[in-house]
């Protein structure tokens, strides 16, 4: 094992409600949607019809720009609904599962044996290779490359976040299987970084056919991103791929039983989340299948599927993303606060600013809401982004060149290197409250439209 | 009173009777009250620092500064005067009165054309004003017409701040615009020996003045320690270090005090407002240009002197920290108040027609400072780029 990489920068948002080490329930799914909108600059092509009988495994949407990458049903059932936004976009299919689940069946034959080409063409067929994402940009890994290195970080350290450790902790075979895998498409290796607080005791370990490597520090020590750029930074014309833990073992399932089966365990946190913790359920799900953790009252709750940095307001009604192991309840903060930026104390608030006294009590969790907390202003402070920031990298002027629209300058300012979420704590202290990483997310998209 | 504000706010609103007055209304509303809006993207919680409990903060941090300038500026009078029967009260009162119009002036020039500006774009009123008003009437001799400081506000608030698209946009530090601005207008009535006393310009050209006693005392010069930077010459005129430390001297109102000073000092470090690293550097470029100069003898004052003397400890503290005009990378903080407190020495010790050096210097490195982000940048990227190719 290499050395440690010990991160100075960063910060643990200290935000109440994490879910505890037990598996409450297992979600019978009612209704599953598969959302094309989970992934980066995909043009989904619609392969089913209301009405249409499915089962788990069969395809729903194919990628326009490839079409051998499908997008398969976490369920059987039948197609209930196809929801379209603005301009006819896809944004869901809906799919009213079974009563009694069916699987397609994949013949896998033995792993070890099968070659690049066909490891690529299984999980295009069953719906698993969306789940390899590639950087830079953060798309849809392209079957048609060889990347660099795979990338995975085997914790996660974002607020409230599943425990990598405990809902992976009976799948060290499909790990083992799913490494033995991904490692026949890369000309490098398979690198998995673990926490350096856990590692001989992490269920990843005593995998074999990787490259350990070991981070502490508080978040975003845990996203890929920022271990990649410590372990091999992502230049201009490089291209490597990242596969979260949760769907590294979903790949070596498929692949051990031939069955796509995305079953997993999801963190239901946050501070309005009744008893915190966790439920057997599938990508998909909906919320309402999660009633009791709100006491069936919804109102005024604003429904996180993901992380409160970096997770999609899916609203009451919505479901469950393809990538996200972890379901967020927080209080929408839409109230006012009387002189609220000039009182000596706001116990009740969390800052990371010392104008404020919550340092004092650096045990204390909160109870945090969606407020704002202030006005949309310029940038003015320059010191404070850097410090939540573990990289080599000066974030605002990144920002500022994504603003610009300035092409040369977003390269030379690392845009190939960050996604969205390693920017996320800047945009959480941000006292200007400028909105980070959506500007961040306009850059990408410029930089995809323009270096295509 | 939040009902009362719900009221009327509809009316405030776009389309409502008095919609064009919409971002003064979002400027007093938020004032009293941090909104209601919540995170639309990104993410979700948000921390509970913004701009106005920075400015604040910043505000706070001048407060004793203010505090010493206003009883200086009677105990400067009353010294001038030979007013020995004053007491304490007396002399906060008479700065009172000298003080509290710079401030109206101050506050209601600038902040009506932030207020309109803001109208005019149609974005909020931003906080940015509350700390350059605060600043402007500390660094203005007190005698200073009012006429002038309005005028000067005005030209610094807009040629400075809102021609660049208002705070977080400029280029210079407004409150410094409007000293220089001051100073180049009307030199007559910011350099000199006799402005720096409260009443004694008035006196002088008028014979009479508020509470002038018997008229000026013999031997008054009323000249800053700037004017005789010589151990010789800070002798003639009965100043020792402690009066400079203390800040007993005349001087702009709220720059003579090194002790307050460093109470606003420790009150923005510690809250991390403003950068400790420009104000270290800023004091080591000082001392080495000052102990530099009387190693070869520019001056015989030891160095430290440089630190106590005029606006070098406001500048130094309050303004080339400023984090809008100053550089932007960690390393080019260190580099740029280097420079600040090395051009602010050497300003002073090689141009006697502008004794204080500092303003000069601030405003010179808020030009420089981009270019000087601009080499750290290149060479941070260099250095990545050379990691990479030895990897």
């Amino acid at each position: 094992m290499s050395n440690n990489i010990d991160l100075k920068k960063g910060l643990n948002i200290p935000i109440s409600g994490s879910a505890g080490l037990k598996t409450r329930k297992a979600i019978v799914p009612d209704v599953v949607a598969v959302k094309p909108t989970d992934f980066r600059g995909l043009k989904p092509k619609l392969l089913v019809k209301e009405g249409d009988k499915v089962l788990a495994g069969s395809p729903v949407l194919a990628d326009k720009e490839s079409p051998d990458i499908l997008f398969t049903s976490p369920v059987s059932g039948t197609v209930a609904a196809v929801v379209r936004g603005d301009k006819r976009k896809l944004l869901e299919v809906r799919i009213k599962a079974d009563a009694s689940q069916e699987y397609l069946n994949f013949a896998v034959g033995n792993v070890s044996s099968l070659d690049a080409a066909q490891i690529k063409s299984l999980l295009m067929k069953s719906g698993l290779w969306p789940a390899i994402i590639q950087r830079p940009y953060g798309i849809i890994a392209n079957p048609a490359i060889q990347p660099k290195a795979i990338f995975v970080s085997a914790f996660s350290t974002a607020p409230l976040a599943a425990d990598t450790e405990y809902i992976l902790k009976d799948e060290f075979a499909n790990l083992q299987t799913a490494v033995n895998a991904l490692a026949k498409l890369t000309d490098g290796k398979v690198h998995v970084s673990l926490n350096s607080a856990n590692a001989s005791g992490s269920v990843f370990h005593k995998l074999e056919n990787v490259v350990f490597h070991s981070f502490s520090g508080k978040h975003p020590a845990g996203n890929v991103g920022v271990q990649i750029h410590h372990i091999s930074p992502i230049m201009k014309g490089d291209t490597v791929w990242t596969v979260s833990p949760v769907m590294l073992a979903a790949i070596g399932r498929f692949l051990n039983t031939g069955k796509y089966d995305m079953t997993r365990l999801i963190a239901v946190t946050g501070p309005k989340a009744i008893e915190p913790a966790y439920v057997k359920g599938l990508p998909g799900i909906s919320m309402k299948d999660i009633s009791e953790f709100y006491g069936n009252s919804a109102s005024g709750i604003r429904f996180i599927s993901g992380d409160v940095l970096t997770g999609e307001n899916v609203g009451e009604d919505g479901f469950l993303g393809f990538f996200d192991t972890q379901v967020t309840l927080i209080k929408e903060g839409n109230e006012h606060e009387l002189l609220g930026w000039a009182k000596p104390f706001r116990t009740k608030l969390f800052s990371t600013s010392r104008t404020y006294f919550s340092w004092l009590t650096p045990k204390k969790t909160y109870d945090m809401d969606t407020n704002l907390h202030g006005g949309p202003r310029a940038f003015v402070m320059s010191d404070v982004y850097s410090k939540v920031l573990p990289m080599d990298i000066y974030p605002v002027y990144l920002t500022k060149a994504c603003l610009a629209n300035d092409i040369d300058k977003m390269e030379e300012f690392g845009i190939y290197e960050v996604l969205e979420e390693d920017l996320a704590l800047c945009e959480y202290v941000c006292p200007s409250k400028i909105e980070i990483q959506s500007i961040i997310t306009d850059g990408i998209a410029l930089m995809m439209k323009e270096m295509a | 009173m939040r009902k009362f504000i719900d009221k009327i706010k509809p009316s405030f609103e776009k389309g409502g009777k008095f919609g064009f007055l919409h971002s003064t209304f979002d400027a007093f509303e938020s004032f009293l009250y941090v909104p209601d809006t919540v995170t639309r993207r990104g993410s979700h919680v948000r921390d509970c620092v913004d701009l106005k409990r920075i400015m604040i903060i910043m505000v706070l941090a001048l407060v004793p500064a203010m505090l010493f300038g206003i009883w200086n500026t009677g105990y400067q009078h009353s010294v001038a005067f030979g007013l020995n029967d004053w007491g304490f009260w007396n002399m906060v009162g008479y700065g009172l009165v000298k003080v509290i119009p710079l401030y109206l002036v101050s506050y209601i020039v600038g902040l009506a054309i932030e207020f309109i500006s803001a109208q005019i774009r149609g974005h909020e009123v931003n906080e940015g004003y509350l700390v350059s008003g605060m600043i402007i009437p500390l660094i203005v001799p007190a005698d200073v017409p009012l006429w002038m400081l309005a005028l000067a506000v005005a030209f610094a608030v807009i040629l400075g701040k809102e021609v660049f698209g208002g705070t977080g946009m400029n280029i210079w530090n407004p409150a410094l615009l409007a000293r220089a601005f001051l100073f180049f207008s009307y030199p007559s009535m910011m350099s000199g020996d006799t402005i720096w006393t409260a009443g004694a310009t008035r006196y002088l050209a008028e014979g009479k003045a508020y509470a002038c006693g018997n008229g000026l005392v013999d031997g008054f010069s009323g000249a800053t320690p700037l004017a005789h930077p010589s151990v010789e010459g800070l002798q003639a005129a009965g100043t020792n270090v402690w009066d400079l430390i203390s800040g007993v001297i005349p001087g702009c109102v709220g720059e003579t005090s090194v002790i307050a000073i460093l109470i606003g000092a420790v009150i923005l470090i510690w809250t991390g407002v403003a950068s400790w690293k420009i104000m270290l550097s800023s004091v080591v470029g000082g001392l080495a240009i000052g102990y530099l100069g009387q190693a070869v003898g520019v001056t015989d004052l030891p160095g430290y002197y440089q630190l106590l003397m005029g606006g070098f400890a406001f500048g130094t503290v309050f303004m080339a920290t400023d984090p809008v005009t100053s550089a932007q990378t960690e390393t080019g903080k260190w580099i740029y108040g280097f420079l600040v407190g090395a051009l602010a020495v050497t300003v002073r010790m090689f141009n006697p027609g502008y004794p204080e050096g500092m303003m000069l210097a601030i405003l010179l490195m808020n030009t420089f400072a981009p270019l000087i982000d601009h080499y750290v940048i290149q060479a941070s990227m260099g250095r990545r780029a050379k990691k990479i190719k030895t990897a």
